[in-house]
Formats: C-alpha cells, structure tokens, sequence
C-alpha cells in the first residue's frame, strides 16, 4: 500500500493518504472510541410540538437493573453550561436549554437523559420514563409564525433576527420606473443534512481533565467553545476527532445532546457515549434551509439588470444553531452582476420546529433565487438564458470594481467560466435536438447557472481565523505536520501532505500530516466556508519555505558553500557542482537535532517551523455549470442527461480531491431539487423519520459529471481557492433551469422545491396543485407597512429640538446595537457623537428641519462607511442607516436628555 | 430477556459468544467482536453501511440479529484483503478511482462489491452498478464508485478465457 510517486506533487491526482484506513474498516469513527467503564446515553424525547410539561415521573426508568441514573434539567442545569453560536455569542436574548425544562417547543426535543451500562437498557429506560403534558396549538410554517404570538416567554414577536428594511425610497423609484419589473418567490423546502455517519460523543473525565471524542468539523473549534459554554477555567480541555463521517455544517459545534453528555459525565464521573440514531438525526437535530424569498427585478427590454429587492424569511424553528437572518444571502444575491442596486428585508421566525443548521453553501438561496429569476425573466423578454448572463455578469475586464454593497472585486471569473463551458456545450445543437425530440413527445431542457462564492475568508469573525501548520523534519528524515485544518471527508491529510512536499521538495510518501487533537497543531475552525485549501495550503506553504531555509542555511554552513547553490529534490540535499557531498534530509536532521555545535553559530537545534497564515479577507471562486434533463411528460419524472462543470478555483493541488467535492456538492444539490424533504403536518410532528420516507440522491439519481477548470491563481498564497460548497450552491438553480425549460411548452414551473413528480404533472397537465401555495407566484407589490414613527415625514421648519443625549438602537445584522447619541446643532451644522461597547466616534453632518444626515467611517468588524438618515419626532427618533455590504439598517431611538444653554 | 450461545466464523477466526435474542449482528460485530469497520448509517436497512459478507451473500448486519448468524461464516471489511499490508481488488480499485471521502460508507460498498464478484459468475457492469442502488454515499456523489465498478467489470471481463 505504499504511496510513491514520482515527479511533481501538485496538481496531481494522487492517492489519498486516508484511504488505506478507510477501506480496510481501520479508520477511528466516535463510535469506534471505548472506554473502561463507559456507560450509554438515551434520551427521553418530546412526543408534541409543543406544550408544558404536567410532570415528568423517572422512577420506573431509575430503577431497571443496568441504569446508572436518569438526569433531567434540574441536574444538568446545575452546571449552568450554554449553548452557544459558531461565532462563540448567546444565540438568543433568552437561554437556550440543554434538556426542556417546563416547557417543550419541537418534537423530539431532549428531555431527560438515561445512563446505563448498554444502549439496549438505556432505550428500555427511556420508554419508561412518564411525561405528562399540556399540549398547545404549534406554530409549525414561516406564514403561521408571521401571525402567531411567540412561541418563545420573554420574546416579543416570533422574529428572532431582522435586517435591512422592506421599502427603501430610491429603490423602489427606480424599479417603479423598470419597463419591466418581474416579481416572483422561491420556496427552498426544508433538508437534512444527512452526514452518513449521525452525531456522537464520548465524555471522559480524570480529576481535572476533560476529554471529548466528538464527532465534529473541527476538534480546536469545539475546544474553544467548550471551554467558553462550560466557563470552568480549572479544566483543562482536549477534544478529538480522528475520522469524521461527513460534516457538511452540521456538525460545526456541539449542542444540547452532545453538551448534556459532557456535563452529565462530569456529574456522574464515568465516561458516557451517546451515539445518535438516525431517527434522532432526522427528527431532533437541527436542519437546514426552510426559506423563502420574494424578489422583485427591474430590466431593461434588452435584458439589462436595473434595481432589486428581496424580501427573505427563514424558518429557523425552536432552538437555530443559527439564529441569524443570514446577510450572507443578500452580500452575493448579485456580487457577480452588475446590478447598479439593490436592497433587501430579512427575517427569520422562531416556529415549533426542529432548529435551523447551518448546511453546505448556508447562503445559497441568492444563487437558487438569481439565476432561477433570471431565466424567467430571458422567457419572458425573448431572450436567450446566456445572453442574459453575458449582457449583465461581471467580467475580468470591469474589474477591480466595487458592488453597490460595497464589495470589492479584483479577479472574479464566472463570464469567463460560462465562455470556457460554452466552448464544450454547443447551445445552438442542443436546441436543435430539443426541438426534434419535442416533435417526438420527449422533452429535453437544458439549464445554465453562473455564480461566486466566498471562500477562505478571515480576519472579520471571531472564529474565521488564519489557519496554522507546524511542521518539521523529524530527525529520521520524514517530514511530520500538525494542523489546525480537520478533514470530514475533504482529504486534507493528503492535499497539505501535497503542498509540503512541493514546497520542501521531498517525496509525497514522505509527508505525514496529523488533524484531529485540540491539543496538536493550532486553533481554526475547520471545514467551514471553503477554506482549508486556501488558508490550511497557504500556511503550509509559508512554513515549508521557512523549514527549507533553515535546511539551506545548516546545509550550506555544514558545507561552507553559499546558501545558492543548495536544492533540495525528492528528500536529497544537493550542492550544485558537487553532486558526491549530496546528503539526505535524513543525515542533515540528524546533524540539526544531535550537533548542534556544527550548526552556524547561534542557530537554534532542530528543523522546526511553524506558520499562522492569514489570507485576504476573501477569496472567490467563480463557476458556471450546464445540465440536460429529460422530463417524462406521462410520469413526471426527470432524468439527468448531461452536467457539466466549469469552475475557477485558483491553482489546483489534487484535481481528484477539487472534482470529488464539487461532484459531492451536485448530488446534495440534485437530492434538494428532485427529493429530499423534512417536512412536518400541521401538528409539528415530522414528516420524513427515516430513509425510508427522507429520500436521499441514490446512485441512479447522480449522472457522470464533466469538469473544466479555469485555474486563475488566487491572491492567496499559492493561488488557492476554496471548492467545497460550490456544488451545492450552483446546482440547484442550475437543475431547476433545466427543468423549467423542458416544460416550457406547457407553462412556467413553480419554484418551489422539491420539484417531485406530482408538481410537475401539475404544469404538464395544467392544472394547479392539489394544495395552493399560500402566495400567488406573481404577487402586487408589498403595501408599506406604516410603522408610527414612518409616518413622520421631513420638514423644513426651524425649531425642532435635536440637541442633547439620545438613546438609540441599530438593528445590525449581528443583532441590535445600544448606542448612546449626543447630537449639537449649529444653524445647518450637526456635531456629535455615537458611543455604543464598540467605541466611541465623532462626526459631523447637516441638519434641516427635523431630518439629520451624517456619514462616518469605521473599521468593525470591516471599513465601512456608514450613512445615517434620521428624523426627529418629538422625543423620539427614527430612520436608516446605510451600511454599504450589509445593508440598510433600522435605526430608533428616545430622548435621554436636552443641552440647555 | 433470552440468552444463546453462538458459535460462528468472523473473518476466519472461530468464535464463541453468548448474546441476547434481540442483539443486533451489526451491534454484536461492533462491540463484542471488535470489527468497527462494520458501520451503522441508519439500523433501518437502507444505507447499507452495515453490510457484511455471511455465507457468501452480502447482508446488511443491522436487520439481522447475532443470534441468526449462529454457525455462520462471517466476512467483515477487515478481513477482506489478503493481509494487512495489501488491498483486495475492490479496495485498491476504489483507492485509485478515489471512490470515497468520509469512508463511512465504504465498508458497505466494499463488501457488497467483493459478495458480488467473489464468486465464479463475473457479474457484468450494469449489475454491479444496479447494486450500488442499495448504498447511500453521501460524499461523493458516486462517481468513483461508477468508475471503480467499470474498472473492475473490465478487468474480470478481461480475464475470461
Ligand atoms: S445501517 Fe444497516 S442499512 Fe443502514
Ligand atoms: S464517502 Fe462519505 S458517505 Fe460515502
């Protein structure tokens, strides 16, 4: 099973290193973890959606031979451990719980917890435990939980996050004035994210010790935040992951299952395992997407991008591991067009339902939503879905630009991506196929999609951080890594071993690269965003040329030669012109580790680096896919024909390992648009509890897929960008198109997914469905909602009081700011200050009338410049502030004080 | 709660055991025989995770109980390849073709391929590929799978006199 090859190490298909293991049953999965005296987790789950808990009687359960003890929240919560955000923040003004305490919100909610000495006992225990409850009405759909009161106590409203604002004036003037305005709104339905291996825990802790083996994406990330939510500086605290049976977001953090083990092993004392199962994955833990957006375009006739809203609402369920509304959505909706501007309203409701999760491409309704619209609209105006793409996307030559949001592009590629496809996909042959096969009754469609997505980012989010190699030259030669980067499936282990051996010039076989051990290596958060490659790559990179350096530097002392005439090839030192005093790595690390005193004076013993590689903020990848399907107008069925693939993701280190993650992103994407569904009835019980009824892309549902890359270096060291969401980001608009033009002759598809059989029998028939979506696809424009303070309208009258200290709230996209205002006016002239945790900050502006304007500029969490429009009323304030990349925000405020004098 | 006695083949070795009635094979291979590459996806018969090789034909160990395999011969993912520093066929066309990412459906995978082919019929593409329709892999979207399998049909295709 050895590995050797010869010649360059990247940008080759090599072998991954994981594999041997993986194959041969060898590998080290959570459940594999055993420990002496280890006891079993079940937990007792909530039967309702909703309700109050009566009673809650564990005496039967307690008492069955084999139990170790049943705990409920009256113990766990004696630890006063939090459930957190990714972003290591409270996701809630109010508490989240580890077990329900009087109260149940979602099916499946953990209650209690049984501890015993196997899983088959503790299951037997968990049926006897005897809960007794209130139930109430569930509010289960976005539409309900606009309506309802909060399901939440100490909640005002089922909004659990809002940004941007419903009607921005300039906005809606201009897409009043569009010759053509398109309005339509897309459904994403909620998934699972389905990783094939489920979530899992083995809690074990020695005096002051904690270790945690988690399934996880990444073990320094759950360290850290294990170490915020349990708050017991006294610990010290080690988590392990060695194989990871798929991540995909799901698994970013820990939450309440996962969190009740570990306090319930620190109160107990023994190690305890919970392995969930795949009932409780598909019914308990959090899921992903359930959104819908309502967008409204304004075009030209020739196709010409004018002015866009979107009004965006998520279902984010009981309990959101993310509680955001999800300004990533808006940052890209048209960051690769060019769309002179935009706007949005975004708002996510808290329902009855299992908690939102973050899934593969977390912002991917902008790309669902943009391209789908966008071949609606081609249809409509008579124009060609490319030509469209051509007349608005942004190209190599416009660029360096800004976006109306404030978003700088330097090398975005998805005008040439979609070139490069079109140069192996000839439209003009498929449409002339397509028109002969409908002559024949068979409906061919093909569909086209073009994007960018954020990669490798850092530098801006507390947990987005450099990511960390530490690499040496053992003394026998090989070449040892340890990492901050974790692989769920991603091959890290291989592609970092690539880019070491590049750099270092030694032998791929050579490289052993070890993730998996907060304790090994350094802090990052592993597979999230696409960034392993690109940050994981880069720092290799940067450490490999110090750790060469050093080997040039010892070789050329050792040698008394100039550091110039050394190479290092395939683990041999070389000295130019003197190839018989070449030396191995081997004998030079020995010399290094045993010798110092052979080394140049003052250098220190070893070969040892160690590199923090911070990239650019961002790095984008552009692609542009192509699918053929064929629908069968008697079934309702879709057949994939043909997918192509063309992607821009920089220099490429392994094409095996790039090809693998868009091809596994397609399938999850072709899964989302033609099967899969967690739905829930009207009660809030789940619809979808086992495979059986959650259909997941089998192998006959997946075609072969063609590739082309387009390998534009990236800014980032060694030109990387990041591949892992991208197929799950472009395939969905890009099979949803394809579809939508196969049925084109009987009528315009509903976007609203899953697109299953039924609902396109609907269109071939002609008939509406069975169950009327709640809104008409084309709806009239949104009434203003008239707050009170709206109403106030500017005017021009002297006299207004603006002077004094005002107490104001910005409703960011990170939650609502407290700020404190002191505003002084002179004539025309306004000075003041905004003071909120973040700082504080001068600034000057105009005042006329009642209407205050200013700018200012900040440098958190990014430069921006913020433009504030504010009107007074009386004691109270209200208007906007603009905040270039995210958004318009919402800004109130009250009187705190009047400046006399 | 019932107690048996088994006796049984794993990977070659005998073995005795004493299991509850309601065991799970797939459980029992797992915790009391220590064949962790034996892995669980779903306890409900669909992903296939699970599968192993009893009496020649590819089961999925979770819808069998311990008890069932009394006086079988049992093949897990470990025991497939020659010896510990080799590959089976299966393993090594799969390692080339990078049929897998997370690696926990591989055993399945692996196991249902080497059932299929182990025996003298050379089963053709289409219905290796067909068996495939039993595995879920949610990764790599399958196409190393696809390509490892049209490998391996090739080569056994290739092999016949
Ligand atoms: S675990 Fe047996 S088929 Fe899924
Ligand atoms: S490789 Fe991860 S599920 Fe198949």
């Amino acid at each position: 099973m050895t590995l050797h090859v010869d010649g360059a190490v990247i940008g080759r298909r090599l072998p991954r290193k994981e594999d041997a293991r993986l194959l041969t049953g060898r590998g080290t999965f959570v459940d594999d973890v055993v420990f002496p005296g280890m006891l079993h987790v079940a937990f007792v789950r909530s039967p309702i959606a909703r309700g109050r808990i009566r009673s809650l009687d564990i005496s039967t359960a307690r008492d069955l031979p084999g139990v170790l003890a049943v705990l409920t929240a009256t113990e766990i919560d004696r630890f006063n451990a939090k459930l957190l955000t990714f972003f290591f923040t409270p996701p809630a003004e109010f508490p989240f719980p580890l077990l329900a305490r009087d109260r149940v919100a979602h099916v499946g909610e953990p209650i209690a917890m049984v501890v015993a000495q196997d899983r088959y006992i503790a299951e037997d225990a968990a049926s006897l435990v005897t809960v007794e409850y209130e139930e109430e009405t569930p509010v289960v759909t976005i539409a309900e939980a606009m309506r309802a009161p909060p399901i939440h106590t100490g909640a005002d409203s089922n909004v659990g996050a809002v940004i941007g604002v419903e009607q921005d004036e300039d906005l809606e003037a201009a897409m009043a004035s569009a010759p053509y305005l398109l309005t339509r709104t897309v459904r994403h339905q909620r998934i699972a994210q389905s990783p094939m291996e489920t979530r899992g825990v083995v809690a074990s802790k020695q005096g002051d010790e904690l270790l945690v083996h988690i399934s996880c994406q990444s073990p320094h990330l759950v360290a850290r935040y294990l170490s915020h939510a349990l708050d017991q500086p006294h610990l010290s605290i080690r988590v392990i992951a060695k194989d990871v049976g798929g991540g995909f977001g799901f698994k970013n953090h820990p939450w309440r299952e996962e969190m009740s083990v570990i306090v319930g092993c620190m109160l107990l004392g023994r190690p305890l395992k919970w392995i969930e199962d795949r009932w409780e994955n598909l019914v308990a833990a959090c899921q992903a997407r359930e959104q819908e957006m309502t967008v409204r375009i304004g075009l030209d006739r020739d196709g010409k991008l004018l002015a866009s809203h979107s009004d965006y609402s998520l279902n984010s369920g009981a309990f959101p591991q993310v509680p955001d509304a999800n300004v990533a959505v808006h940052m890209f909706m048209w960051a690769a067009y060019k769309m002179p501007q935009c706007g949005f309203y975004s708002r996510a409701w808290y329902s009855n339902t299992a908690g939102l999760g973050a899934y593969r491409g977390p912002w991917g309704m902008e790309s669902l939503a943009r391209e789908t619209l966008l071949d609606v609209a081609a249809r409509e105006l008579g124009i060609d879905p490319v030509e469209i793409r051509r007349r608005n996307l942004i190209t190599k030559a416009d660029q360096p630009c800004t976006t109306p949001l404030g978003i700088p592009l330097e090398d975005i590629t998805p005008a040439e991506c979609l070139e490069k496809l079109l140069e192996k996909f000839d439209v003009t042959a498929f449409r002339a196929e397509q028109a002969a096969a409908r002559q024949e009754g068979r409906y061919l469609g093909l569909g086209i999609a073009a994007y960018i997505e954020p990669t490798g980012a850092a530098g801006s989010m507390a947990p987005m951080t450099g990511e960390f190699v530490q690499l040496r030259i053992e003394p026998t030669g090989t070449v040892t890594a340890l990492m901050s980067t974790h692989s769920q499936g991603h091959g890290t282990q291989s592609t970092m071993a690539q880019v070491i051996a590049d750099q270092l010039g030694v032998a791929y076989e050579d490289v052993q690269v070890f993730e998996g051990d907060s304790s090994r290596g350094g802090f990052g958060p592993g597979a999230a965003g696409s960034r392993q490659g690109v940050i994981g790559g880069g720092a290799c990179r940067r450490a490999a040329a110090l750790l060469k350096e050093k080997v040039v530097r010892v070789a050329a002392h050792i040698f008394n030669v100039s550091a110039e005439s050394i190479a290092i090839d395939n683990g041999i030192v070389h000295i130019a012109g003197a190839e018989k005093q070449a030396r191995s790595l081997r004998q030079i690390a020995e010399i290094a580790y045993g010798e110092p005193s052979r080394l140049p004076p003052g250098m220190e013993s070893g070969l040892e680096a160690q590199y923090r590689y911070d990239p650019p903020p961002v790095t984008y990848t552009s692609a542009a896919h192509a699918c053929v399907v064929e629908v069968d107008v008697d079934t309702g069925f879709v057949k994939i024909r043909r997918w192509l693939s063309c992607e821009d993701c920089g220099t490429i280190i392994n094409p095996a390992v790039v090809e693998g993650q868009i091809a596994g992103g397609l399938a999850q994407a072709i899964g989302a648009v033609l099967l899969e569904e967690t739905g829930y009835d009207d009660r809030g019980n789940p619809l979808a509890v086992t495979y059986k009824d959650y259909l997941l892309p089998s192998i006959a549902d997946v075609p072969d897929f063609e590739y082309l890359h387009a390998c534009t270096p990236s800014q980032s060291e060694g030109g990387f960008r990041g591949v892992g969401e991208g197929g799950a980001i472009i395939g969905p608009p890009t099979l949803v198109n394809a579809i939508a033009d196969a049925l084109a002759p009987f009528g315009e598809v509903p976007l609203d997914l899953p697109l299953t059989p039924p609902k396109l029998l609907a269109v071939i028939e002609g008939r509406p469905l069975a169950k009327p979506a709640e809104k008409p696809a084309t709806q009239p424009m949104p009434e203003p909602i008239a707050s009170p303070a709206e109403e106030v309208t500017p005017h021009r009258e002297a006299g207004v009081l603006v002077d004094g200290s005002w107490k104001m709230v910005l409703a960011t996209p990170m939650g609502p700011q407290p700020m404190t205002g002191h505003f002084e006016t002179q004539g025309g002239v306004l000075k003041g200050t905004l003071a909120s945790d973040q700082g504080s900050q001068d600034f000057e502006g105009t005042v006329t009338g009642n209407l205050l304007k200013w700018e200012m500029k900040v440098t958190k969490p990014m430069p921006l410049t913020l433009k504030y429009e504010l009107l007074i009323d009386g004691d109270t304030l209200f208007g906007k502030a603009k905040l270039g990349i995210f958004g318009t925000a919402k800004v109130t405020g009250q009187r705190a004080s009047t400046t006399t004098g | 709660m019932s107690e048996h006695k088994i006796e049984l083949s794993i990977n070659g070795r005998r073995q005795r055991a004493t299991v509850e009635g309601r065991m799970l094979l797939s459980d029992f291979l797992r915790v009391d025989a220590g064949y962790t590459g034996v892995h669980v996806g779903c306890e409900h018969g669909v992903c296939g995770a699970c599968t192993v090789i009893v009496d020649g034909l590819a089961v999925r160990s979770c819808l069998m109980l311990a008890v069932q395999a009394d006086r079988c011969k049992v093949t897990t993912v470990e025991g497939l390849a020659a010896d510990e520093n080799s590959l089976h066929p299966i393993q090594q066309a799969m390692r080339d073709e990078h049929a897998l990412q997370c690696g926990f459906c591989t055993p399945g995978v692996v196991m249902t391929l080497a059932a299929l082919t182990g025996g003298a019929e050379k089963p053709d593409a289409e219905t290796l590929l067909a068996s495939m329709s039993g595995h879920v892999c949610r990764c790599t979207g399958y196409q190393g799978i696809r390509r490892a399998i049209l490998k391996l049909a090739g080569e056994s295709e290739a092999k016949q006199p």
